[in-house]
């Protein structure tokens, strides 16, 4: 066992890393996630069947294309790279940043469809109701959606989560893999299979990866299941 | 209060054109379904916009598309009881009941509390979640829910109809309290006329999206042409009375009424208490001298005042007793036979036994099983 977690400071940061990526990832990735999810479920507008295929689109491009996209972007000479480096100083290029972008753009179309299920299943009367007792739409959205919607959030961040923490080729092609800024847990898995004598880093660190991935929906389920009971839908 | 509604709106096929006003305590829109009745509550509260026309409740213009406004529903403090609840199910039933506190304004607020959870008999409910109450239980709370925000005007939209008969029963003196206890004007929408002539002091009848008659519920109910075809038998005449006594070796009660006095199998009432009683006119025989060996316990005294062809082979006749307006439904046949012609002087004859809760009313549930 204890080769198991008898890790070499550089896998530790993989590790370390791989987490505040996906975290980062997905944290970011909510608000947009719900606004998009709102506008493609109850929007009604030209172009909503163009919005929902881009939405899609980091789900069926090769990842390879996505992260040659977001260099193409938000690279050191794309036109939202430099102006976010002018304006804000945010650069991506590779960055641990970069990785986060990389994985949250890969992870959403998943969290945008699990939250627009969701919304999609919350009873619009109920939400009448509540107007008609005074609240504004931003309240009601607020005390009544969200609550509602509240397990398809779960469900969407956790998914967001997970795909952020295997995500490979877009973030290998946007930010490439540089040991404790850009190497998450699959580039570090990658580059032990490239190095002789490798396996068995490769296979600690696989390990480690299913673990966290397993912890990740153990805990999205409780959680989901404690949301449902103290709402008791029938 | 009064509401006054001038509305066109048409969605599809279907066309509401509608106008009338009310000042009534519980005014009730009433008609078959597909007449439009919801459609206007609906224009009310503010969840529909119309395509045209006004709508103002004591002078406060809450839709004028010529004016272009439209104040949006939650700025309205309509309060709205819908047929199906429609409880915030991730919240208790305090939390139910709390919500519309927030957006309401201090200095408006006048509903406490204490006293709606007393008038409705929830006190025992507000820990539970909406989901683990009964049908009848959800209904009260979503009427204290919409109390609760101190509403100007509270709209109700059929909300027994979706209840089996005894659960109507348990709510319907709710709602009667709520109507005498409170100074809070109701538009209650229905399609029965147990409720109708038990609740509403006027009534607005439509039909295919307009309004075919209004006025006081005594008058309204006593138009059976106006009722709906499956509801017909249930009109007729709508009196006020009063618990004088109680037989109780006989298990019945007797009441006052401007028509005098009328036996009706027991209530659970005390003496004095007010009763609104209602005599389906198919349940009233006409005798042209006051008849003797018959088992009917009411007759009541009276002169005809009009003759109305009735649905069928039938004649509708009003009798005047004592200012109280007794209709009786029976059939071409009797009215030929027994020769009757206005202001002739005939009694009127009802059994004590075709009073039932559906025209009688029910006391109020005793605390055990309220």
């Amino acid at each position: 066992m204890n080769w198991l977690l008898d890790l070499t400071p550089d896998e530790w940061n993989a590790v370390r890393l791989s987490i505040k990526v996906a975290t980062v990832a997905m944290i970011a990735s909510l608000p947009p996630g719900i606004l998009l999810a709102l506008l493609l479920a109850r929007g009604r507008f030209w172009g909503k069947t163009l919005l929902n295929g881009l939405v899609h689109l980091p789900l069926i491009l090769p990842p390879v294309v996505t992260g040659y996209l977001l260099l193409l972007t938000f690279g050191r000479r794309g036109p939202a790279g430099v102006f976010l480096a002018e304006h804000f100083g945010i650069v991506f290029s590779f960055r641990w940043t970069g990785a986060a972008l990389a994985c949250g753009v890969m992870g959403f179309p998943l969290m945008v469809r699990a939250i627009r299920l969701s919304i999609e299943a919350v009873d619009r009367r109920i939400e009448a109701a509540a107007g008609t007792l005074g609240a504004n739409p931003l309240w009601v959205f607020v005390t009544i959606t969200l609550p509602l919607i509240l397990p398809g959030l779960i469900a969407g961040a956790i998914l967001s989560f997970a795909k952020a923490m295997g995500e490979f080729g877009a973030t290998i092609t946007f930010v490439s893999n540089i040991p404790n800024e850009t190497q998450t847990l699959p580039s570090a898995i990658y580059t032990f299979t490239q190095v002789p004598g490798g396996d068995e880093g490769a296979l600690r660190l696989t390990l480690i990866s299913i673990a966290i991935s397993m912890v990740a929906l153990i805990a999205s389920e409780v959680l989901a299941r404690r949301v449902g009971r103290r709402m008791d839908i029938e | 209060m009064t509401l006054s509604v001038d509305i066109r709106h048409r969605f599809g096929d279907f066309a509401v054109e509608a106008r009338f006003e009310s000042a009534g305590r519980l005014t009730a829109l009433f008609g078959p379904s597909g007449s439009g009745k919801s459609t206007l509550i609906n224009l009310i509260a503010g969840l529909i916009r119309p395509d045209k026309g006004r709508i103002d409740v004591d002078g406060r213009v809450l839709v004028d598309t010529e004016a272009r406004i439209f104040v949006p529903m939650h700025k309205r403090r309509i309060g709205m009881v819908f047929q199906d609840a429609r409880l915030f199910p991730h919240m208790s039933v305090a939390g139910n009941l709390r919500y519309g506190r927030w957006f309401t304004p201090s200095s408006e607020r006048y509903a406490k509390m204490d006293a709606v959870v007393e008038l409705l008999g929830i006190a025992h409910l507000l820990d539970r979640r909406p989901a683990k109450l009964s049908g009848g239980e959800k209904q009260r709370v979503a009427i204290g829910r919409a109390l609760l925000a101190s509403p100007k005007l509270l709209l109700m939209d059929e909300p027994l109809a979706s209840l089996d008969e005894a659960r109507k029963a348990e709510i319907l003196p709710y709602i009667e309290r709520l109507r005498d206890e409170t100074k809070i004007p109701i538009v209650y929408v229905s399609h029965s006329v147990a409720e109708v002539a038990r609740l509403a002091s006027d009534v607005v009848v439509l039909s295919q999206g307009k309004v075919a008659a209004a006025g006081p519920t005594e008058e309204i109910m006593q138009r059976l042409d106006l009722l709906p075809a499956e509801e017909r038998g249930e009109g007729g005449a709508v009196l006020d009375a009063k618990v004088l006594r109680h037989d109780e070796a006989f298990g019945m009660t007797v009441l006052g009424s401007p028509a005098g006095e009328i036996r009706v199998p027991k209530l659970a009432m005390a003496a004095g208490a007010p009763v609104r009683i209602r005599i389906r006119a198919r349940d009233v025989m006409i005798a042209t001298e006051r008849p003797a060996g018959l088992s009917a316990l009411n007759i009541l005294a009276g002169t005809i005042t009009a003759v109305r062809p009735g649905i069928g082979p039938t004649v509708e006749i009003a009798i005047d007793c004592n200012g109280a307006i007794v209709l009786a439904r029976i059939t071409e046949q009797s009215k030929h036979t027994l020769r009757l012609a206005l202001g002739q002087q005939v009694f009127a004859v009802i059994k004590t036994v075709s009073f039932d809760s559906a025209t009688t009313g029910a006391g109020l549930p005793s605390e055990a099983d309220g």
